[in-house]
């Protein structure tokens, strides 16, 4: 527990942190997006299973 | 930017790996199961059909058949992959894109908050992972299977998206700040999407077995989270190996 306390101390406060950061959520946001829920149907069919499977809204 | 580089690398390891193991389970437990439901998908709508005809209000049938008729058409039309192999090389690869992509939103959050010290830490950031991801959409959105009714579908995702958004935020409130204010804000932020409610279809009429759905449930929320644990504590452990072999951002991983 003192690690995590000392770890979690060390907040992401630098602004040379915060850009890389938002970037690299942003690309989550959109591969996970586009893997569980993008429209196109053939990347639908493909991920099917997979989409079902997350508990995705799925048809 | 080798920050970046380094979130982006440590994402994709950990969520490679859980990619792997969560297609494996998916593979034994859920994809029989929906493979199972699949066979009633042209009972559904004759089913509804009958009750039309033997009902003096169709029209109270009618709302929820042709909804999920047409959608069922149009995915039969378009490409899909051929059962077996092929289907299960697509699920294995969704499986790998959509973990990297947890993964990533995994590792961000847990940046924001100073890093994950350990594979037990990570443990516990993948068990908030698993409550924002898959317990809070499932109480309004229980996982569905084919030849189920189901509301209109970009409602749902936008629903599904936003409570787990809100889920997140709120642990975050909770743990991260020692604040009384903020854990009650915290929890009405988790509470908040389900008094709103989600998207429900009109109609709950489906062939589907009450059973089969009970366990597809059950069968999705476990391999779901074995995978968020598998991810967290994977992120936890390997955090250190990418913060040692490039010197400069040391400092910040650590």
């Amino acid at each position: 527990m003192n690690t995590a306390t000392h770890s979690l101390g060390v907040a992401a406060s630098s602004s040379s942190r915060l850009l890389p950061l938002v970037l690299a959520g942003l690309l989550g946001i959109f591969i996970t997006g586009f893997a569980g829920m993008a429209p196109i149907s053939a990347v639908h069919n493909a991920a099917h299973d997979y989409r079902h499977s997350m508990g995705f809204p799925c048809h | 930017m080798s920050y970046f580089r380094n979130v982006v690398f440590l994402a994709a390891a950990a969520g490679l790996l859980a990619g792997v193991v969560l297609a494996a389970l998916q593979t034994l437990v859920t994809v029989p199961l929906i493979l199972q439901a699949e066979t009633f998908e042209g009972a559904a709508p004759m089913q509804h059909a009958g009750m039309e005809m033997g009902d003096a209000t169709a029209e109270s049938g009618v709302p929820a058949a042709p909804e999920s008729v047409p959608a069922a058409e149009q995915a039969e039309e378009a490409w899909s992959p051929a059962d077996g192999m092929e289907r299960f090389l697509y699920t294995l690869g969704a499986n790998v894109v959509g973990a990297i992509g947890f993964s990533l939103l995994l590792v961000v959050a847990s940046e924001f908050a100073g890093g994950v010290a350990g594979w037990r830490q990570g443990l516990l950031w993948g068990l908030a992972g698993f409550a924002a991801f898959v317990i809070a959409p499932s109480l309004g959105l229980p996982p569905n299977m084919p030849a189920m009714p189901v509301a209109d579908t970009l409602s749902r995702q936008i629903w599904w998206a936003a409570t787990a958004a809100a889920t997140g935020a709120g642990l975050a409130l909770i743990i991260l700040r020692s604040s009384a204010p903020l854990a009650v804000l915290g929890l009405l932020l988790i509470i908040a999407p389900h008094i709103w409610g989600a998207p429900q279809p009109a109609s709950y009429d489906t062939s589907v077995p009450e059973g089969l759905h009970q366990q597809f449930i059950v069968a999705v929320t476990l391999t779901n989270l074995v995978f968020w644990a598998v991810l967290g504590a994977t992120i936890g452990a390997l955090r250190k190996r990418f913060a040692d072999s490039v010197p400069q951002p040391v400092r910040g991983f650590a």
